[in-house]
């Protein structure tokens, strides 16, 4: 016999189990729909394959699993869609959820399937595939995938097949066990041949079942499957705890069984597994108790995935007038249904009808007595009423450094509680409160990212153009140096050559004037500028050679001679001047012209609009004198045409330069940081908001409204001036805004 | 050695107490760079209690630069997003009493909106882009824009700047992802919900007072 050790803490809660066992596993007739919800389980939910209208045949895949955590469903009888959208599920929040509705043919026909003769031959990836797209869940109450559960990484020591039970009324896993042991024990194997025979193979079993116990025990013969007995007390079927009671080993904190080494599975879950694998049957239904007092019969029946709970309690005799609440799931764990037309789902082990008597109301909660009973009961050694105190003050750091995560919500500190404190309550909505808040962070901390990854970059644009300004700044000033280098230098040389190496210069010099023509086209205003100077000296100092060639030419030079030196000396002058004048011309043209344009950018536009007057009038006064000379009548007339319109420009311009100061504030705006315009704004609006009244507010709202609606009306005109492609936006926005208008205003009338 | 310490007391407890004091020295010395703090450690804690929408409801360009406005000594009641539980949070961290929320600076709203762009009615002017403080708006000039829905933060600085006027802020819809249990109702409501015979005449009083 083996060591068994004890669960720590645990009630004791009328067990109510006889009830539902005096019968076997029954079957119902078809109802006359099944609603089938798409995600049955914790994870992804399933892509779905059917369409509305659709015909199907028995365990036919209705969705199939999308992502590794994620299951598939599938038809649990053969016949049509006729719907698919969201219905009311089996949930505490009372919720819908989508759901695929079949209308059953009454055929149940199924569709061509094939189950393994001997799992053997199948690697152990391939038999997990069959259980993922089975659609297999874990069927004791979570729901999780079992293929994710069976592909542990860690090396798997221990398998534990969970025939526990505790909760009261549910008998759906020993009916099982009682009836189908054989299946149960077959798939304990292929459970086994899939985690690579591990070295323990443990059923834990409560000792208020010995029907089940003897119906396994002859199946287990000649296996190394091992059946453990042990007290009955809630909550002994909890997954970490029937692990210490069948090993002494403690799951760790936030960790998974896996982790030690262990798999846990339940019974229902294996048997379907069973199913899966040798008869190649999906899981499509499951053995479902229905009991309570408001029922005349209690049984497990054989449920098709889908059943409205109303059809299994109309054919138990249900009287809706004794029942006190409906509930999914047993007295301590499960949750109250609002809704008797929601549908057996994967996980629905109990459909527990209660009258009064049986399962009172509970009582108003007293204040706390600091009794200590919670602790004593409390399954996972925690402190029940700290917690409590805790969850009601929101203190979720404390809540959290007292381990409120390891709470398994089995209900028994409520079950002991004298004061009648829905203590689990508190503990589920402080968990919501703690994964709630804890997203909000994972959120905030992106947007954080977001925010100051947008900010490095606008800087980094910023750095980047003001390293732009800095290179071009230098490379003009290193230009400049260079040129007044060059100038000098060819100064000093000049004179002092002699005329052979002059006549070599005048060549080099030509082929230099056109590689600087060349490059004069490419380069900045102030380089040609230097160029053109560097042209000027080039072409003195040649007249220069070309003189001082003349004069030592005078004393023994044939006329011939002298006339070519005359001619050439006329020649240079002829550069020397062409070139000035080049300088002249840049000198005088380019760099205004650059400096020019440079005002106009940095103007501001008042500046700019008080530039284009004094144009304005310097052009009128021109014009008024060419009027005044024209002696042509003909050209006198145009003449006071054009006069007029420049007129009419310049006042134009004037009236825009006594509206500048408002527009150069707008302008200056814009081109800053639009978010920091719409932050100026909106705080503004909230700051005039906070001191108002509705009707304050409401006429506040109207006069922007108004304000925005004549901003829009103006862009629309403009626009259909423009012939802009945005004009029905632009009306489609106005007229949006006229819209809102109006239902203020009406608002507001109705306020006053 | 003992008996030249023993001859020369006061040398020898000056040369054990600098070499003590050398050796500490140079013991904080490490401390004092291997620990070095990095910047101001109470504008990170005051900046991760903030709800990083970046609204600048506050005042401020962000949340962070009014961290730091609330580290120099600003008031920490204007941030409507966060709301009561931000500012208890702060006042908790600060170590000072919690002030109401400013409404000076707007309203906290218990739904939490996101900006959807109705986008036949775009035009691709890219102003929202432009205003968006955690690029989740994308698109490009004359190109339909759209919200990256999970990466909008809800702070409606992108309403303003459109110049159709068609971004909404819409509430989020609430799935049973989002569902979670309520906390019980407290003893005062339980006893109001009751029937007077229900409970003894002392109890009754203060339901009465109560409601």
């Amino acid at each position: 016999m083996r060591k068994v050790w004890d669960l720590i803490g645990g009630v004791h809660p009328p067990e109510n189990k006889h009830q539902s066992v005096q019968d076997s596993i029954g079957t119902l007739p078809l109802p006359e729909k099944l609603v089938i919800p798409l995600n049955q389980h914790i994870g992804a939910p399933p892509k779905l394959l059917v369409s509305a209208g659709d015909k199907v045949l028995k365990g036919q895949a209705l969705a199939e699993p999308k992502g590794m955590v994620s299951v598939g469903v599938h038809a649990p009888t053969s016949g049509h869609i006729s719907d698919i959208s969201d219905y009311p599920i089996p949930h505490p929040s009372g919720m819908s959820a989508r759901c695929v509705t079949l209308i059953p043919d009454g055929k149940d026909e199924w569709i061509e399937h094939k189950g393994t003769d001997n799992f053997r031959d199948k690697k152990p990836e391939e038999l997990l595939e069959i259980i993922r797209s089975s659609g297999i869940t874990g069927l004791g109450g979570a729901g999780f995938p079992s293929a994710v559960k069976l592909s542990a990484r860690q090396p798997i020591s221990t398998l534990i097949i969970n025939a526990t039970e505790c909760e009261p009324y549910i008998t759906a896993d020993d009916m099982l066990m009682q009836e189908r042991p054989e299946a149960v024990v077959e798939g304990i194997k292929i459970l086994s041949y899939i985690l690579g025979e591990p070295d323990e193979i443990l059923i834990g079993i409560e000792d208020n079942k010995p029907k089940a116990y003897e119906a396994l025990e002859p199946h287990l013969e000649g296996t190394n499957i091992e059946l453990v007995e042990f007290t009955t007390r809630y909550p002994s079927g909890g997954e970490k705890q029937l692990i210490q009671i069948l090993t002494g080993k403690e799951v760790p904190n936030g960790g998974l069984p896996a982790d030690i080494g262990i798999v846990c599975q339940n019974v229902g879950t294996t048997h379907a597994i069973q199913r899966a694998i040798v008869h190649g049957e999906p899981l499509i239904s499951r053995v479902t108790t229905v009991t309570g007092k408001a029922c005349s019969t209690n049984r497990n029946y054989q449920t098709l995935i889908g059943t409205p709970i109303s059809h299994l309690l109309e054919h138990n005799g249900f009287d809706q007038n004794q029942c006190s609440r409906l509930v999914m799931g047993g007295p301590m764990m499960g949750f109250t249904l609002d809704n008797p037309d929601i549908p057996v789902i994967k996980t629905t082990n109990c459909i527990l009808a209660p009258t009064e008597d049986e399962l009172p109301t509970p009582p108003p909660a007293q204040p706390c007595i600091r009794c200590g009973m919670c602790a004593e009961a409390c399954p996972a050694s925690l402190l029940p009423q700290q917690l409590f105190w805790y969850a009601q003050s929101q203190n979720y750091e404390r809540l959290e450094a007292h381990s409120l995560f390891d709470c398994i919500e089995c209900g028994a500190c409520s079950y002991v509680c004298p004061s009648n404190i829905p203590l689990v309550q508190y503990y589920r909505a402080s968990k919501g409160e703690i994964r709630k808040l804890a997203a909000e962070k994972v959120n905030a901390d992106r947007a954080r990212q977001r925010f100051e990854f947008q900010k490095a970059r606008k800087e980094k644009e910023e750095a980047a153009k003001a390293a732009k300004r800095e290179a071009r700044k230098k490379a003009a000033e290193q230009a400049r140096a260079k040129a007044a280098e060059n100038a000098t230098a060819s100064t000093e040389d000049s004179p002092g050559a002699t005329s052979t190496t002059a006549k070599s210069s005048v060549a080099d010099d030509i082929i230099k004037a056109a590689m600087a023509r060349a490059e004069a086209k490419k380069a900045s205003p102030e380089e040609q500028r230097a160029k053109l100077e560097r042209g000027v000296v080039r072409a003195e100092s040649h007249l220069e050679t070309v003189e001082q060639r003349l004069q030592a030419l005078d004393s023994g030079a044939t006329d011939k001679q002298r006339e070519q030196a005359q001619a050439a000396i006329e020649d240079a002058r002829l550069r020397l001047e062409d070139a000035k004048s080049k300088l002249q011309a840049n000198t005088e043209s380019k760099p205004d012209k650059a400096k020019e344009v440079m005002a106009k950018v940095q103007a501001s536009p008042k500046e700019a609009l008080e530039k284009k007057i004094a144009t304005l009038k310097d052009r009128i006064n021109v014009t008024e004198e060419k009027i005044a000379e024209a002696e042509d009548d003909a050209l006198k007339v145009a003449l006071q045409k054009g006069l007029e319109k420049q007129q009419e420009k310049l006042r134009d311009a004037e009236q825009q330069l006594t509206d500048a100061p408002t527009k150069s504030t707008t302008a200056s705006t814009k081109t800053e940081d639009a978010a920091a315009t719409a932050i100026a704004n909106a705080q503004a609006k909230a700051a005039a908001q906070a001191s108002m009244s509705d009707e304050e507010k409401l006429r506040a709202s109207i006069t922007s409204l108004q304000a925005r609606l004549k901003k829009a009306q103006e862009r629309l005109v403009a626009a259909e001036e423009e012939g802009s492609e945005h004009i029905d936006a632009l009306r489609t926005g106005a007229e949006k805004l006229q819209a809102k208008l109006t239902s203020a205003e009406t608002e507001l009338s109705e306020l006053s | 050695m003992f008996e030249l310490i023993a001859q020369h007391p006061i040398p020898a407890a000056l040369v054990a107490l600098g070499g003590l004091a050398i050796i500490f020295g140079a013991v904080l010395g490490f401390a004092a760079i291997k620990f070095k703090v990095e910047g101001d450690p109470i504008v990170e804690q005051i900046d991760s209690l903030l709800p990083q929408t970046q609204c600048g409801q506050c005042g401020y360009p962000g949340c962070r630069p009014y961290a730091e406005a609330i580290a120099n000594g600003d008031t920490i009641n204007k941030c409507p997003p966060g709301g009561q539980t931000t500012i208890n949070a702060i006042a908790d961290l600060l170590d000072v009493e919690a002030p109401t929320l400013d409404e000076e600076h707007g309203e906290e709203s218990d739904t939490r909106t996101v900006a959807y762009i109705r986008e036949d009615e775009c035009i691709g002017c890219t102003k929202c882009i432009q205003a968006c403080p955690v690029d989740a708006i994308l698109g490009a000039a004359k190109q339909m824009h759209t919200v990256i829905v999970s990466e909008c933060t809800g702070c409606d600085l992108c309403v303003e700047p459109c110049p159709v006027d068609c971004i909404d802020m819409l509430p989020v819809e609430k799935g049973l992802a989002d569902w979670k249990w309520n906390l019980p109702p407290s003893a005062e409501e339980q006893i109001k919900a009751l029937r007077h015979g229900d409970i003894i005449a002392s109890d009754q009083d203060s339901g009465d007072q109560a409601a």
